[in-house]
């Protein structure tokens, strides 16, 4: 039976969190370390991302937050000794280097077994000639390719098949570097770039047009198969999967289709001999039941997470089971417990993922979407019919948008193109041409998108027209509010179809509700049980509907439950740390004998993980849906300082509505959220803040930077299009950034602050119990003030703060605590120059940086906060926890690469998306590890440098200086090189693009990878200095060469590679800190 | 087009329970009566409706939505049907949360309310499917009716149907498929699903369907290789006449294979006992395990009753069981190539896990 031989088992994670490659693969990689732990195996996890569940205690026995290299693996192994390795649930990250580790023979120099799919069956998967070879074998169809190893080869090949064509690098993350060419021209810039992420790029026939499935098969090594879920693409094939609403089960499919496309998918399982789980992505005709296979995914995937939240068949965790020799029949099925894993589930709902997409966050990226994945987090709507559903998830991808329709009225200048060439906002441009009287079939022909689909949008635009033609509720009649509410319409969205703009929105919203209660009509709640209620379920598995009449489950009205709201979507800003911050507070209740509830709905979160919770609800976080749970489930209170912004914005509307908020109370979270309250308080505290003001007109902007001075923080209440906030440098600026704001008035009004240059930013992470500070972490950004708090990098404890400055901090935080009655978590940035120490921002909530300096100080701040907020009793931390010996660096992930054309500079908006934290004995080895674990290298030879203002030349001449010693060849442009050779530091002078003829040619290097890192500083951030330095940047991300754009960073980077190797860093686990 | 909330005509479901859910009729509007079962396939609506397994029975699909790629064209082939499972619909009525007035497929002829009306064929929508589930679940399947505010109670032509419900959806007379194939197989037919007349005559098979109560043994339709017993309706009370003739047959030790009620027939035949099930097996995810090996398989199943394998005669054994419930799901003569099993290995709707059943069959004739 199984294997028990097996006693140590290493896992490798995904790192951070990155476009393509976010937090789904936390639930793969706590899934399956839970499946080790049961059979009593121990478990050895390898990941930087400190922010994740996995990397916690009670999860693995021993963690490494080290770079997932082969390297690292490696030193790893020879310390551990693992009997051995799991390879499929850290994403593509740890897949290949999984491969490395194999073909480089280490797996087999230390023994170590590769639990479940061999590794002969990944290269299989992975090399897309192997692929076809092998279905070959089988006869099964694929998209002929041609791999090719050079651009003239790829435009043959193109010519051969025929345009237009797709090419992909191979062995790359989610699509990264491919795309469709309609021409030689396209083609040729696309391949390009393709073999700077790859020696083999990829030409194939399009296919665009044709449906998009996906099957999740499972196989045992006895050869029994299951198809788990068949999901169905809404966006035709030529969008990305990952880029598409992705519906479960298939719904425009026929049995016959259904069973063809999964007979194939178990046999390409057995032929390639998967033994765990696996993907397979078909493109379908819509026309005949031809079909190719487009790729499969011999690892856990988005795709398997999706698939497991939406059936409740826990893949991950199967799938470790199996590797380690179980047979599916010898496994239970987690949900009803009594029946066994070998099974496919049904489902008595249908599910839909909306991707998120933030693509505003970032200068000059396209916002059209296609075959490369873009978007940075996405949302599972669970309903009863496609109309809900689809406006569930609408709801909550959180752009602002109501459902399908009665949204805020958008512009689209070409409504064809648009939906030819379709964008991030692609449904609501759908939405907009109903309203402009397409029809169905138009659509389709520019969408490709199946009529099914089309037509059940139709409904709820027509239902739509319905509530428009009445007024007032009392001419709704309880039909069409019915009728309404099981199509997804929230109380808001009728509120606004039916008055118009006549009345306040939370007025109308109001109305609606108490009409609809009075009319009894109310959602039910109802269970996913894995079998479509065939067997019962015991697992408390939860959503709401208005297609049912009778509940599931029934209220316990004990009052022992306590309800936590979840993060919603990953975004810039906000992921998985709010997450991990959501278990935890779980975990504290249940441990504290409350039943823990849940109310989440992003599938790639552990929060959202039956097992984690008493209940977990499914569902929207929006007052309506928060106010139903509440309702039905009368617990103790609610918690809502644990899952970022989003419950954080709904704490005061749902204390006025009677709910009992846990912890710091609504109204002193208001006075921190609200920028006059705050300021006020903090004024009446005597504390110093940055000057600003909000602003109505243009004339008195002006007539207030000239009191404060440039540069100023600019924050318009409504922005068109671009970043919703700036820096501007001079008038020009200003007038420039102001005219994308569609207004300026008293409706919409701009905040204006002064911004303070080279000011050090400070973090305040703390926990008080009414009004008194428990515990806190301070904690230094390497960068100074004007990269987001989120982008920076952080060490902690601080390294380089004066004491004077950090006593100041604590008697301000101290103060705020007592004012506002704090009880919970809060967090307080501060700007400090010299000693000068200004309040800029005030959460009285969990932050981003709750789970680096909890793990850091391994004094866990959400246990402890959580336990003040429910009322348990709770340990002070002694004074002496807080003296560390060693140095923890989170280090920010960006994912530039997957956003053609965005200018990888970093400004007050946030634009990472994921992060590592990494420990060292010194600042210099988790700065190295950090970096790395972020991908960057250690530069072999060459350095490219434009270092922008004088000021910023100043700041790197010791870095620069550093470099020359350790025999680097410094290459520079005009005004830098002039310095360097000023300062007697030797360097070769290079040429900007705006300086042709002249050579070398700056860009020519990047593109030739002649250079190993480029530093490149903007000399301010005015646009035309920013687009000075963009084709260098751009052209570092493109061809894949570490880049730097911040003087602080680069020098912390520079001292700590020069002054220790990578082989000097400790290879040690967390718990030996 | 969806119907507006003033065009659709109310209907309702009466459980034997005393329970009535409320909903909007679809199809023919019109009272319906029979046993209310479940089937949580989420796909193959049409071949799960012209099942003839299904005679007499009101069906709940447990998935929401419903109607989604309409009904393809019933496409005969000599004498068997491409795409449904029978010359037919077989329920007497249709329980659903959501019906998808609009469809789209490319094999599509018509819509499921289009179809349902030709067929005479009641339907109710925008019920509770899975507390209906629930119910059954609990309870056991029971009697229902459908209602409409138009048909409250039955009309006299209502009650002329067939009682014996393997009769009425068995064949009336001999006839024969794919004449001249290479080996010759006896049908006999309880209410054999189309897909299973396909997966003979593919095989090169020429297939002599005869009626249920058919006294084969001793007829002029000439010698057969082997004997395939089908699936139908029901329990097995009301076909003495055809236990006696498998018995008959099996002296002649050539090769059998009972698929649904012809595994309970086969059993009888044999000298055991079949016992009803709770509330039955209906849908596409049944899985099962071979006995004495650590080979499972996701199977297609239609049954509201099981063989009592502790009632097997000593030379028989059990050779597949239910892995959610442990019940029969075949069995196997030790030393004669007698075969059956309660799950239908031709799929549709449904997986195509287990063809082999078939393979072996027809290697052994």
């Amino acid at each position: 039976m199984i294997d028990t031989t097996i006693k140590k088992v290493l896992l490798l994670g995904s790192g951070a969190l990155k476009i393509g490659e976010a937090g789904e693969f936390d639930y793969s990689g706590s899934q399956a370390l839970k499946a080790m732990r049961e059979e009593g195996i121990s478990t050895v996890l390898i990941n930087p991302n400190i922010a994740t569940v996995q990397t916690s205690e009670n999860v693995a026995d021993k963690i490494y937050f080290l770079p997932v290299t082969p390297y690292f693996v490696e030193k790893v192994i020879q310390k551990e000794k693992p009997d051995g390795i799991l390879l499929a649930f850290g994403g593509q990250t740890a897949l290949n280097c999984g491969v490395q580790l194999y073909k480089q023979g280490i797996l087999e120099k230390y023994q170590i077994k590769v639990l479940g799919t061999p590794v002969q069956a990944i290269m299989d998967t992975e090399d897309r000639d192997l692929f076809i070879k092998k279905l070959d074998e089988i006869d099964v169809k694929t998209i002929k390719s041609h791999a090719v190893e050079s651009v003239e080869a790829a435009k043959q090949a193109a010519k051969d098949l025929g345009y237009p064509v797709i090419i992909r690098a191979a062995y790359a993350l989610g699509g990264l570097g491919s795309g469709f060419c309609d021409d030689e021209e396209q083609l040729e810039v696309l391949a390009e770039k393709s073999f700077s992420y790859s020696p083999q790029v990829l030409v194939e026939k399009s296919l665009k047009g044709w449906k998009e499935i996906e099957y999740e098969v499972v196989r045992d090594k006895y050869d029994n198969c299951i198809a788990v879920c068949n999901m169905e693409n809404f966006d035709p094939l030529g969008i990305h999967t990952g880029e598409s609403i992705v519906v479960a089960p298939c719904q425009t499919l026929t049995s016959h289709d259904i069973n063809l496309l999964k007979e194939l998918a178990i046999r390409i399982v057995r032929h390639v001999g998967i033994v765990g789980e696996c993907n397979v992505q078909f493109a379908y005709d819509p026309y005949s039941d031809d079909y190719r296979v487009i790729e499969v995914n011999a690892r856990l995937s988005r795709s398997s997470a999706l698939a497991s939240k939406a059936t409740g068949y826990p893949l991950a965790f199967v799938a470790a089971k199996i590797g380690l020799g179980y047979g599916l029949f010898e496994l239970q099925n987690s949900v009803t417990k009594t029946t066994p894993a070998f099974f496919e589930p049904v489902l008595d709902y249908v599910v839909c993922k909306i991707p998120r997409w933030d693509l505003t966050k970032f200068h000059g990226v396209s916002r059209e979407i296609g075959s490369s994945m873009k978007s940075v987090g996405e949302v599972m709507a669970i309903g009863r019919t496609f109309e809900e559903t689809i406006q569930k998830g609408l709801r909550m991808i959180g752009q602002g948008a109501h459902g399908f329709v009665a949204n805020k009225e958008i512009v689209v200048p070409d409504i064809d193109k648009a939906l030819r060439e379709p964008t991030d906002n692609r449904i609501f441009v759908i939405s907009k041409a109903f309203q402009k009287g397409y029809t169905i079939d138009h659509i389709h022909d520019l969408t490709k998108i199946d009529k099914w689909f089309l037509h059940k949008l139709y409904n709820i635009v027509m239902t739509s027209k319905e509530l428009a033609n009445i007024n007032s509720t009392d001419d709704l009649s309880k039909e069409l509010l019915l009728h309404a509410k099981q199509q997804g319409f929230s109380d808001f969205q009728i509120g606004r179809l039916i008055y118009k703009d006549k009345l306040d929105m939370d007025e109308a919203v109001d109305l609606v509700r108490k009409y609809r209660k009075s009319l009894n009509i109310k959602p039910v709640v109802k269970q996913i049980d894995t079998l479509a209620a065939e067997y019962p379920a015991v697992t408390n598995y939860l959503y709401l509907t208005y297609n049912g009449t009778v509940n599931d489950i029934e209220c316990q009205d004990d009052k022992q439950s306590i309800i936590v709201l979840g993060s919603g979507a990953y975004r810039i800003g906000s992921s998985v740390e709010f997450d991990w911050c959501s278990v935890n507070a779980l975990q504290t209740i249940r441990n504290s004998g409350y039943r823990g509830v849940m109310i989440n709905y992003n599938p790639e979160t552990v929060s959202t993980d039956y097992d984690m919770c008493d209940r977990l609800y499914f569902d929207e976080l929006t007052f309506e849906r928060v106010m139903d749970i509440y309702e039905f489930e009368n617990p103790h209170g609610i918690v809502v300082s644990v899952g970022g912004q989003i419950p954080n914005n709904l704490a005061l509307r749902l204390h006025e509505n009677g709910l009992n908020i846990l912890g710091t109370s609504a109204t002193c979270i208001d006075k921190a959220e609200d920028r006059h309250k705050f300021s006020s308080i903090v004024d009446k505290l005597g504390i110093d803040q940055p000057k600003w003001k909000e602003l109505t007109s243009l004339d008195d902007v002006h007539q207030f930077v000239e009191s404060v001075g440039f540069p100023v923080l600019v924050r318009p209440s409504y922005v068109l299009s671009g970043a919703a906030m700036n820096v501007c440098s001079n008038s020009n600026e200003l007038v420039e950034f102001l005219k994308l704001a569609a207004d300026v008035s008293k409706k919409h009004p701009v905040v204006v602050s002064e911004f303070i240059q080279d000011a050090k930013e400070i973090e305040f992470d703390a926990v008080a119990s009414n009004g008194e500070v428990v515990a806190y972490a301070i904690s230094e950004h390497i960068e100074f003030a004007g990269v987001h708090s989120g982008d920076a990098t952080i060490q902690f404890p601080p390294q380089k703060l004066y004491v004077e400055t950090a006593r100041r901090i604590k008697k301000i935080a101290k103060k705020i605590a007592a004012e506002l009655q704090i009880s919970g978590p809060f967090n307080i940035q501060f700007l400090a120059k010299e000693n000068d120490i200004k309040v800029i921002e005030c959460n009285l909530r969990a932050s981003r940086s709750f789970p680096f300096v909890s793990k850091v100080l391994k004094i866990n701040f959400i246990e402890l906060a959580t336990k003040i907020m429910i009322g348990e009793p709770f340990e002070v931390p002694s004074k002496s926890a807080f003296d560390l010996d060693y140095v923890g660096v989170k280090a920010s992930q960006f994912s530039f690469s997957r956003l053609q054309k965005a200018d990888p500079v970093l400004g007050v908006d946030m634009a990472s998306t994921g992060e590592v934290g990494c420990i060292g004995d010194d600042t210099n080895e988790a700065v190295l590890k950090s970096m790395i674990s972020v991908g960057y290298t250690v530069p072999k030879k060459n350095i490219l440098i434009s270092s922008g203002a004088a000021k910023n030349k100043a700041e790197l001449i010791n870095a620069c200086k550093l470099l020359a010693q350790n025999g680097y060849n410094l290459y520079a442009t005009g005004g830098s090189h002039q310095f360097l050779v000023d300062n007697n530091i030797p360097s070769t002078r290079v040429y900007w693009p705006t300086e042709p003829g002249q050579y070398p040619q700056a860009l020519e290097m990047v593109h030739n990878k002649e250079v190993d890192m480029v530093i490149n500083i903007p000399k301010n951030l005015t646009q035309i200095e920013l687009e000075n330095g963009y084709k260098i940047r751009r052209a570092a991300v493109d061809f894949n060469i570490p880049l730097i754009t911040n003087t602080r960073l680069a020098s912390a980077f520079i001292i700590s590679f020069c002054n220790m190797s990578v082989d000097d860093i400790q290879i040690k686990s967390w718990d030996e800190y | 087009m969806q119907k507006s909330i003033q065009e659709r005509t109310k209907a309702s479901l009466l459980l034997s329970n005393g329970l009535k859910f409320e909903g909007f009729s679809f199809g023919y509007d019109h009272f319906a009566e029979g046993e209310v079962v479940f089937d949580t396939a989420m796909v193959g609506y049409p071949e799960s409706l012209t099942d003839p397994s299904f005679a007499g029975q009101i069906l709940c699909i447990t998935y929401p939505l419903i109607g989604n790629y309409g009904v393809p064209e019933d496409q005969i082939i000599e004498g068997i049907s491409q795409f449904y499972e029978s010359d037919k619909i077989h329920v007497k009525g249709l329980i659903i949360t959501e019906y998808s007035y609009d469809y789209s497929h490319w094999s599509a002829l018509k819509s499921l309310d289009q179809w349902l009306k030709e067929h005479k064929i009641v339907g109710i929508y925008g019920v509770d499917t899975r507390e209906i589930t629930k119910v059954l679940r609990d309870q056991g399947s029971m009697l229902g009716k459908i209602i409409t505010e138009n048909h409250t109670e039955a009309s006299d032509d209502d009650n002329c149907g067939e009682k014996n419900l393997v009769k009425s959806v068995s064949c009336s007379e001999p006839i024969i498929y794919n004449k001249g194939g290479e080996k010759r197989v006896l049908l006999l037919d309880c209410g054999v699903k189309h897909t299973i007349l396909r997966a003979l005559a593919n095989k090169n098979i020429e297939v002599v369907r005869v009626p249920y109560d058919y006294k084969f043994n001793n007829s002029d339709l000439g010698e057969c290789d082997g004997l395939l017993i089908s699936n139908g309706p029901g329990n097995c009370s009301d076909c003495e006449t055809t236990i006696d003739e498998i018995k008959k047959f099996m002296e002649s030790e050539k090769p059998i294979l009972g698929i649904g009620m012809g595994n309970l027939l086969l059993a009888k035949a044999a000298g055991a006992e079949v016992i009803k099930l709770k509330c039955g097996h209906r849908g596409p995810n049944q899985p099962v395990r071979m006995v004495g090996t650590e080979r499972c398989f996701i199977t297609s199943q239609c049954h509201g009753y099981s063989v009592d394998a502790k009632t097997l005669p000593s030379d028989w054994k059990e050779s597949f069981i239910n892995l959610n419930d442990n019940s029969n799901e075949g069995i196997q003569h030790l030393t004669k190539p007698f075969t059956g099993v309660q799950f239908h290995p031709e799929g549709v709707s449904g997986p195509i896990d287990t063809k082999f059943i078939f393979d072996n069959f027809i290697e052994k004739l």
